[in-house]
């Protein structure tokens, strides 16, 4: 099973819901966790796994043969992303703007153009505590981070419950991680920039057909802007988290909720509960 | 002209709230939103949308059913995994147009993608550029390039001395696009594990571009410990702080209300970010 955790907003607690979710299921259920965050992945800070191995992600970018090239510019010209320009004597190749799509090397005349690998991540693996740990890290001044997550997303195993935390936002790094989800939690805060950006994470999960419950993270009592708005989509609310100094503050020093306030592996076993039980009542209206 | 973005790495740290409180601040100044995919900084400015325009960026692979004769052989080329039973996943699509060049049988078009909208908007502060992409769009950056190019011609055109930008999170594609060329980065972070982490990131990220940084530190006094190793390892690596300012229930009150939070109070963290705001305004003029 994949459930993976998204948000909108940044900063609302995917990492805290991410981590705190594996620690709370840990006894029971063979559990990964893949951190999808690969600008900036944190889960790492609070579970301190032991990693045991690093994969380089790397794309395919082209490599001419000046041996075989005749500088005809039909690479140039199938190029969508404008990686290539071909001037007298000389093909420039910009390894920042290719997307690894392989045309150029499939279509050129001569058979000049091979393959090389360009580093653009790495994926790493351990293990924290009985849960199989995987992270990207996209490197520092590259701009594509889809290449990178779906490396990560390789390591998933069917047999286990994969726990995925995903980057802010809606755009192509988010759908990458969401996709084929089998259930997406969405964690918010009750703010009009929290809400806001709830509204569009939820059309991104119903346009990917996948899932989804809420979780309401600094949750003032009385506040009920985000719970009003989840009624009237009919999308269940499965956790509030209280906005709390204490559970700030153990997030600032990097300890996950499960473990700092044990009381919380029950709120969060229960998450999973009503996550089986959503996702059984659609097995059977299917 | 000098422009100011601000950026995080880690989001949620508070960039949209302190951009607000700029926008309120500044004089002379067009205003940016680069958070293209979650864009908040209307909730605060509350714009009047004078002018929006359609954004196509990019192309989507579409199989003509009656004509495709499913060899295969798209399927079987496609870097991104994006053909599935002879149907195109448009989220997974990246516009390479491979596909189309080698069906054998003409059946693949590449059809323009309209990604999102952009907006100029006035607002009781001065112009705002901000955009939308459409639910889950790629080409964020480019959005990114449009909504500051934007915003770089109003300035010229009104002779504003000063942008404000407000980036999105993370070091990827829009905060590349949000952060090269300009003469400033205000990078806000907070003093969390994570924030730091995030923090060396992007700043990384800026030495990258060679834009020059300067950091303010949110909600400073929620861990006095944290916030003293940010300021140590910004003094180890001739960062200037521009800013500490302290959590206070102001700033969220102010949120709730839909305007930047210096404008509705004289508490603790609007006096800082209005001191914030000066450090800032004489970084850039020496920028």
């Amino acid at each position: 099973m994949i459930i993976s955790v998204a948000s909108g907003k940044g900063g609302t607690g995917k990492t805290l819901v991410a981590t705190s979710l594996a620690i709370s299921i840990r006894a029971k259920e063979n559990v990964q966790l893949l951190d999808c965050d690969v600008e900036e992945p944190n889960d790492h800070l609070f579970l301190r796994p032991v990693i045991t191995s690093s994969e380089t992600v790397c794309i395919p970018v082209p490599k001419v043969d000046y041996a075989r090239c005749n500088f005809c510019g039909e690479c140039a010209r199938v190029c969508a992303y404008k990686a290539i320009a071909v001037v007298p004597k000389s093909v420039l190749i910009f390894d920042q703007l290719c997307h690894g799509c392989g045309a150029c090397s499939y279509l050129c005349p001569e058979n000049a153009i091979s393959e090389e690998g360009r580093e653009m991540g790495v994926v790493e693996s351990g293990n924290a505590d009985g849960i199989e740990f995987v992270q990207g890290r996209l490197t520092v001044g590259e701009a594509m981070a889809v290449p990178v997550i779906r490396r990560v997303k390789a390591r998933i195993k069917s047999d286990r419950i994969a726990i995925l935390d995903v980057s802010p936002g809606t755009s192509c790094p988010v759908v990458e991680a969401v996709e084929n989800s089998d259930y997406c939690l969405l964690v918010t805060e009750p703010t009009p920039f929290g809400l806001h950006d709830l509204r569009l994470a939820v059309e991104t999960v119903r346009q990917l057909g996948v899932p989804s419950g809420i979780i309401v993270n600094r949750a003032v009592s009385g506040e009920t802007l985000v719970h009003d708005y989840c009624k009237q989509e009919g999308i269940p609310v499965l956790l509030d988290i209280p906005l709390d100094r204490a559970i700030a503050r153990l997030y600032s020093e990097g300890v996950t909720l499960a473990e700092g306030m044990p009381q919380w592996q029950a709120a969060f076993a229960d998450v999973f509960a009503q996550i089986k039980g959503a996702l059984h009542e659609r097995s059977r209206c299917a | 002209m000098k422009e100011v973005v601000v950026l995080s790495g880690k989001g949620g740290t508070g960039k949209t709230s302190i951009a607000g409180c700029f926008a309120a601040l500044a004089s002379n100044k067009a205003l940016a939103d680069c958070d293209v995919d979650a864009a908040d900084l209307h909730l605060l400015l509350q714009p009047v949308d004078k002018q929006k325009e359609e954004f196509w960026s990019g192309q989507v692979a579409c199989i003509d059913e009656t004509a495709c004769t499913l060899c295969g052989l798209c399927q079987e080329q496609c870097r991104f995994d994006a053909i599935h039973d002879f149907k195109v996943s448009r989220f997974s699509c990246e516009g390479c147009g491979f596909c189309a060049r080698i069906c054998p049988v003409d059946a693949i078009t590449m059809q323009d993608n309209m990604a999102g909208h952009w907006y100029i908007s006035d607002t009781r502060y001065g112009p705002l550029v901000h955009a939308r992409l459409g639910i889950a769009q790629e080409n964020s950056g480019k959005l990114v390039a449009m909504v500051r190019q934007q915003a770089r011609k109003i300035a010229e055109e009104e002779g504003f001395s000063t942008i404000i930008t407000d980036g999105p999170p993370g070091i990827g594609c829009p905060v590349i696009s949000s952060l090269s060329g300009a003469d400033l980065a205000l990078l806000v972070t907070e003093p969390t594990v994570s924030g730091v982490h995030d923090l060396g990131r992007v700043i990384e990220v800026c030495r990258h571009f060679k834009v020059p940084p300067t950091v303010c530190i949110n909600k400073s006094d929620i861990n006095e410990q944290k916030s003293s190793q940010i300021e140590e390892h910004c003094a180890r690596n001739g960062i200037s702080v521009a800013g500490k300012i302290p959590f206070d229930t102001a700033v969220n009150r102010a949120v709730a209300h839909g305007v930047p939070v210096v404008e509705c109070d004289d508490g603790p963290a609007a006096s800082e970010i209005r001191l914030l705001w000066k450090n800032v305004e004489s970084l850039l003029s020496t920028s």
